[in-house]
């Protein structure tokens, strides 16, 4: 791999993403744990935009960043002992295989042609931009459907949320 | 590589430098020098602030240091550098010193996408209002984090009042940009400059830019929302164990976060740099940019010195009854009435390069929509400011009975 601003940035938001998830899996402080999640989530968000999507790095950053974690952290806060978790998780040959089964599935399912593979009209020259993003998602032969489907599960997940948390007395 | 390296760069490969140093060192001035402007703009506004703010309150303000008091932030900036840079003991020592870091990165980074003239930015992204949304997330993560990174109870909870606000008027303040991005259809900033070359988006929008501007005061903490300092209450809310200069990046921050809501406001609302004479001279351009977003950054200042500080509850009742579901109707009422105008050609279908005639069709519908829309909130504000005024007369009445049955 020859040494280009790509690359470079490629091992920069590496070393975030592998980084960050390894300070979440071996920090005892969830809040600490949290914050190290964002870290490996903006790493992400920097892949997105070596993959030429900066919408997708975007809506990363500001739906994960901005609002999940946050949500996460009001979440930790809430619980008892957050600097101080007693508990230590002890089955390492249970999870060790699970993780490697995990990672070896990843590797077979992008590699190997078992989800039909990669082929290279999946990959096209050009790049799309984000108004051909936008178009697509509302065009009847692009993804209209499933973009109206999530849009109807969203709200009435959110309708669910207000009628379980809603105060019966009132 | 022709048509990245121009200016400086041609320049130094002209002289006789390698194409990628040349390259490589023109965009770091070029970053250097988008990133220095707001630096330096900080220390001048905070002048400005203390000064404005003296003569609302019927002061001199700063007059001591300097010719009128200009050299004032000078000498605070010298004394907080040579404080004492305190840790307390069982503070989280790497996420307390960060926190004041990513306050002040989160506004600087705005100003990566501003463009100052037609033809100065620091870069024309094709998200740019996007990005914009989400590098202000940062800034309410670093209040989360110096909060409960100080380890004091006083500076969580002000920590969890700031968030709670802060992210609550993201809502309001996106959807209310939402309106000079559908208008232009794009999200570049350049272009939703250019897209009101034949109309102010202000003026095609006027409660978009009450909504936002309302909401970005929130954003900046500023009175009548300045929970996030509400000295009186939390001591000093979520910076209260913060000294120094770390303690000064927040409140550069803070700052300067008011001057760049002035400066975005000019650009998406505004016409940023339109004005007589723009095209004649970058120098015009960029002092109708600096006039226009001066203008807003002042009346910041005079509602932050005028108006006394709300309660939580309702800041977020307004937050939610009002502003949410307004910004929305908002939205819905716009895009149909620009759906509707363009299948009638009554609206330009690209409003970029657009003259006045073309945009007057449009401009009187959507104003009218908005003066519609005007008269009906105004009709609620009234019916829900008498119902208060019943209950606070009833409330005394009620309490006089109460004594006398107790008193019987």
């Amino acid at each position: 791999m020859e040494l280009n601003a790509i690359s470079i940035g490629f091992v920069v938001f590496t070393i975030f993403t592998l980084g960050g998830g390894f300070g979440v899996v071996t920090t005892r402080n969830l809040f600490q744990g949290t914050i190290w999640l964002m870290v490996s989530l903006f790493g992400v968000a920097g892949y997105f935009i070596l993959l030429s999507a900066p919408f997708l790095a975007a809506v990363q950053i500001l739906v994960y960043i901005g609002a999940i974690a946050i949500l996460i952290t009001f979440a930790v806060m809430l619980t008892r002992s957050v600097t101080r978790v007693k508990t230590r998780y002890i089955r390492l040959v249970p999870s060790l295989l699970a993780s490697l089964a995990l990672f070896l599935i990843l590797i077979f399912g992008v590699t190997m042609p078992i989800f039909g593979g990669v082929s290279p009209e999946l990959a096209p020259a050009t790049v799309a931009s984000t108004r051909d993003l936008g178009a697509a998602l509302v065009d009847e032969n692009g993804y209209v459907v499933p973009f109206l489907l999530a849009s109807v599960l969203l709200t009435g997940a959110m309708i669910g949320a207000i009628f379980i948390a809603r105060d019966d007395s009132a | 590589m022709d048509e990245i390296c121009t200016g400086l760069c041609r320049l130094m490969v002209d002289s006789g430098a390698e194409a990628g140093l040349a390259q490589f060192v023109s965009l770091l001035v070029g970053v250097l020098l988008v990133s220095g402007v707001p630096l330096l703009t900080v220390i001048l506004l905070i002048w400005i602030e203390r000064k404005v703010a003296a003569r609302i309150q019927d002061r001199i303000g700063p007059n001591r240091v300097g010719p009128i008091g200009l050299m004032q932030t000078f000498a605070d900036l010298l004394k907080l550098l040579g404080k004492e840079d305190i840790t307390p003991t069982s503070a989280d020592r790497l996420l307390y010193n960060v926190a004041p870091l990513v306050s002040f990165a989160s506004v600087v980074l705005i100003w990566a996408i501003v463009p100052f003239t037609p033809f100065h930015y620091g870069v024309d992204l094709e998200i740019g209002a996007l990005f914009f949304v989400a590098v202000a997330s940062f800034g309410t993560l670093a209040i989360m984090v110096a909060g409960w990174a100080s380890n004091n109870k006083y500076a969580l909870l002000g920590a969890f009042r700031v968030v709670s606000l802060l992210v609550s008027y993201e809502v309001p303040l996106v959807f209310a940009l939402l309106v000079p991005v559908m208008l232009a259809g794009s999200m570049s900033m350049l272009d939703i400059v250019n897209a009101q070359s034949g109309m102010w988006f202000v003026v095609l929008s006027p409660l978009a830019f009450i909504i936002f501007y309302i909401s970005s005061q929130a954003e900046t903490g500023r009175a009548p929302f300045d929970l996030i300092e509400a000295e009186s209450e939390l001591v000093a809310g979520f910076n209260i164990e913060y000294s120094g200069m770390k303690f000064g990046m927040f409140f550069a921050a803070e700052f300067l976060h008011v001057f760049t809501n002035g400066i975005l406001m000019a650009l998406l609302f505004f016409g940023g740099w339109m004005g007589p004479f723009y095209y004649e001279s970058p120098l015009i351009a960029f002092a109708w940019l600096g006039a226009k977003g001066g203008v807003i950054y002042l009346t910041t200042l005079w509602l932050r010195n005028t108006v006394p500080r709300l309660r939580i509850d309702q800041i977020m009742a307004f937050n939610w009854k009002f502003l949410v579901p307004l910004s929305i109707a908002n939205i819905v009422l716009i895009s149909l009435a620009l759906k509707l105008l363009q299948e009638l050609n009554l609206a330009p279908r690209q409003l970029i390069g657009a003259s006045i005639i073309d945009m007057l069709p449009a401009t009187i519908v959507l104003l009218l929509i908005n003066g519609a829309l005007t008269m009906y909130l105004l009709g609620i504000l009234r019916r829900r400011g008498q119902e208060a005024r019943r209950e606070a007369q009833a409330a005394p009445a009620q309490f006089a009975r109460a004594t006398a049955a107790t008193a019987d």
